[in-house]
């Protein structure tokens, strides 16, 4: 017998949504609005540049720009925007959806098919929204024999890694959350984070393929970090500073990746590995081992998983863009703000507009440092996603034999490199940059 | 504590290092079918196929319907081969009915084999390419297959399951303007199966996963009777086509490919360039062909055989040597029909070649024997 819904109809739907919204609008005027204008009784309202502040003056002044841009200019400036909306989780989501879709449509293009279609009206661009509402509605199931409480935890874990890590990059000049002068061994210590929680989450579940899975990612995580570390060194030498926001501005003449080539491959090579993606996905090999790690995640912690894999995905190529294409730098493509939006005000035709005192909310180099990065990150996310299209997966023997001969040598090729050009003269003090 | 096991059972001695893996039948890494693997560590200790899961008692249910109704679910063992499957049944009863063939009908079921050969490797070539994690590699056969499946549609009226081929001929004639559009399509799509070597065959990734993988050598690929393109990966010239040439094959030119390494590589490549033969074989018989004439002789209601009588007749198909044993004590219904399947052949071959291999090669060793699980259980 179905519980959840024994005899739906739409009309008697549609009939309870009327019947919930009269009864809110009936309980709001009987009850709400008496509520409010008693307070407004007992409490002496402030006056605020001569005027008495009544709930008719606020609702003006909400729509009034001279008064509430200010306001929202000062919200701008708190850590709290910066943390869950600007440089931080929002952008970084909001990143990581349009991957999800661009991935998605790309590959499908790649291989003769039309990839998601038919959600949302223009080439199912409401599909990862789709996607996201069936991984919420579904139920979590847990094997009866895991160890509950780390389970649970390992998901959430991994999101709020992967948000760490989002947290160091910077997008444009002062936009960062966290301005750390370590900075580079901040995402260090975050990214030695991502194999525990992993292998955490595997053993986690007592069972085989997740195991074998967890072991495979411990593997290979552990064994790239170090030609991961090895590859970022050149760019520290080079700089002097493992400031991320130093970096990007050393770079303002010439991108490391002129210098460094080799470094840059390197890394990319490790960045592939570290976020297991094709042809390095060995934890999530479908079939060998199911789906590695993640057999036995369901529903919304299969969901934050994937949220957590794409955050990281952005971060990744953002730290690539940040250490060696230059960051923020580039042309400046943004027009200047229109100044007398600020002292006359603008006439369209009919309608005069202005003038604003508060407006420029984001100065020029701002918006144009993060169109730049976004433009830059976007070719590295597009590069990150091609070799699905390509390359088979290898295998065990040869993900350990490339990472710890093969690239940790040519690691070190690049830090020799890096030395050299100290030593010439070429860079540093005294030398182009 | 003495435990007293039932006669015919023996405990078996187990290593805590060892780990064994029920891959399948609810797997994405199996068919129809469970393989019992037991690792140490990454490699493979020992691994026992499991197969039956889909055993649907074809052979017994032959005996209870008469030559013709037999042929519907007689092709149903590998639906994407079933003109190759009913192949030697169709041989083997016209023996024992004692119909003769038109020459067109020879012709129209040459044409109608080789481009089920390729629809079934294609196929097979889609899930080898998702089973190395090649997603490219299983959109592009599972997409560019649609051709020749189309111009099956044309040529028998069903996408899938033809049931075209029939004791005496086969069912219909030509669509008109049929041999032009084939050999459009064909062309076509053997400009298109070229193209697969850049993406797969050349990939230095692919190249390193399988090449010297599950090596099976010459003599063990005879030992154990394996067929079709694993018999010829490890170096043995052998095809039925050439050595025991059924309906016209004798008048064209056919070839085989061969290849010495007997590794997965090679036998994932024979298949590929056997597509590539069969477009060839296509081209010739659409020349050959007798413009005009019957495909059909008809047959009388009910047709029996001649007293007791058996014949075997076998076929190349797309997995190799398949053959039907058909025996008739003149009834109207065979007495008994045995399909000897080339599946369960190569399938003999899988515990030894995965024994010391990494458990990455499963997948790529499993499927390279070219092994269809429904055929196997029939």
């Amino acid at each position: 017998m179905s519980v959840i819904a024994p005899k739906f109809k739409l009309s008697e739907f549609i009939k309870s949504l009327l019947d919930n919204i009269f009864w809110i609008i009936l309980l709001l005027v009987l009850i709400g609005v008496p509520a409010v204008f008693i307070i407004l009784f007992v409490i002496p309202m402030p006056v605020i540049d001569g005027e008495l502040l009544t709930p008719f003056l606020a609702l003006t002044w909400l729509a009034d720009p001279t008064r509430i841009l200010p306001v929202v200019k000062a919200f701008m400036g708190t850590d709290i925007f910066r943390v869950m909306a600007f440089p931080g989780f929002g952008f970084a989501a909001l990143l990581a959806a349009g991957t999800i879709f661009v991935e998605r449509k790309m590959l499908a293009k790649l291989q003769l098919r039309v990839g998601p279609f038919y959600c949302g009206k223009f080439e199912g661009i409401l599909q990862l929204m789709g996607d996201g509402l069936k991984l919420i509605s579904k139920e979590i199931i847990i094997p009866a024999k895991a160890d509950k409480p780390i389970f649970w935890a390992a998901p959430v874990l991994f999101v709020a890694a992967a948000a760490a890590f989002v947290a160091f990059i910077p997008v444009a000049p002062g936009w960062v959350v966290a301005d750390v002068d370590l900075g580079l061994l901040g995402v260090f210590a975050v990214i030695g984070f991502f194999p525990i929680i992993t292998i955490l989450s595997a053993w986690s579940a007592n069972s085989k393929f997740p195991f074998i899975g967890g072991i495979r990612a411990l593997f290979q995580m552990v064994s790239f970090e170090i030609p991961l570390i090895l590859s970022l060194l050149g760019v520290v030498m080079l700089t002097g500073s493992l400031n991320l926001s130093e970096i990007a501005a050393s770079q303002s003449v010439f991108p490391w990746i002129v210098f460094l080539p080799v470094g840059a491959i390197v890394f990319f090579i490790t960045m592939l590995a570290e976020l297991e993606r094709i042809p390095f996905d060995l934890p999530e090999a479908e079939s060998e081992i199911v789906a590695g790690w993640l057999t036995e995640l369901s529903g919304m912690m299969y969901g934050l998983v994937q949220l957590g894999t794409y955050l990281k995905l952005y971060a990744f190529a953002g730290l690539f863009v940040v250490l060696f294409l230059g960051g923020w730098n580039g042309p400046m493509i943004v027009p200047p703000f229109p100044a007398e939006l600020l002292t006359t005000g603008i006439t369209i035709g009919p309608i005069t507009a202005g003038p604003f005192p508060g407006l420029p909310l984001f100065t020029q180099e701002m918006l144009n440092g993060t169109l730049m990065f976004v433009l830059k990150t976007a070719g590295v996310i597009f590069f990150i996603l091609l070799p699905r299209g390509v390359f088979p997966r290898i295998r065990v023997d040869m993900l350990l034999n490339l990472g710890w001969s093969k690239l940790i040598g040519l690691a070190f090729v690049n830090i020799f490199i890096a030395l050299g050009l100290l030593y010439a003269g070429v860079l540093g003090p005294g030398g182009l940059q | 504590m003495t435990f007293k096991l039932p006669p015919g059972l023996a405990l078996q001695k187990v290593d805590e290092k060892i780990m064994t893996l029920n891959v399948g039948p609810q797997h994405p890494g199996s068919g129809h079918m469970r393989l019992i693997v037991q690792i140490d560590g990454d490699y493979i200790v020992a691994c026992d196929p499991d197969p039956g899961y889909v055993h649907r008692g074809e052979e017994k249910m032959a005996e209870y319907r008469n030559y013709i109704l037999n042929i519907p679910h007689l092709e149903r063992p590998v639906i994407h081969d079933s003109c190759n499957v009913l192949y030697p049944y169709v041989l083997g009863s016209e023996e024992i009915l004692g119909i003769e063939v038109p020459e067109r009908a020879k012709y129209v079921r040459v044409i109608a084999s080789e481009l089920n050969r390729c629809i079934y490797i294609m196929y097979w070539l889609a899930i080898y390419g998702i089973f190395l994690g090649h997603s490219t590699m299983f959109m592009w056969p599972a997409g560019d297959r649609e051709l020749l499946i189309d111009l099956m549609e044309k040529m028998t009226g069903a996408r899938v399951t033809h049931a075209h081929f029939v004791p005496g001929g086969v069912r219909n004639d030509l669509p008109p303007n049929f041999e032009d559009v084939c050999l459009r399509q064909v062309n076509y799509f053997e400009k298109r199966i070229k193209e697969y070597a850049a993406i797969f065959y050349d990939n230095p990734i692919l190249i390193a996963r399988t090449r010297d993988t599950g090596v099976l050598s010459r003599q063990d690929a005879i030992r154990y009777g394996t067929t079709g393109s694993v018999l010829r990966a490890s170096g043995v010239d052998y095809d039925l086509r050439i050595k025991e040439p059924y309906d016209v094959y004798e008048e064209l030119d056919v070839h085989t490919n061969v290849m010495k390494e007997g590794d997965s590589y090679a036998r994932s490549k024979i298949p590929w360039l056997d597509m590539l033969e069969s477009c060839n074989i296509i081209r010739q018989a659409l020349q050959k062909m007798p413009k005009s004439g019957s495909v059909r002789t008809k047959l009388k209601p009910n047709p029996k055989g001649k007293g007791l009588d058996s014949v075997y007749k076998r076929v190349e198909s797309g997995r190799g040597s398949l053959g039907c044993y058909i025996v008739s004590d003149g009834k109207v219904e065979p007495y008994r029909v045995k399909l000897s399947v080339p599946s369960f052949r190569n399938l003999i071959a899988l515990p030894n070649l995965l024994r010391g291999e990494k458990l990455g090669n499963m997948p790529s060793v499993y499927w390279s024997l070219n092994y269809w699980p429904v055929e196997a259980d029939r």
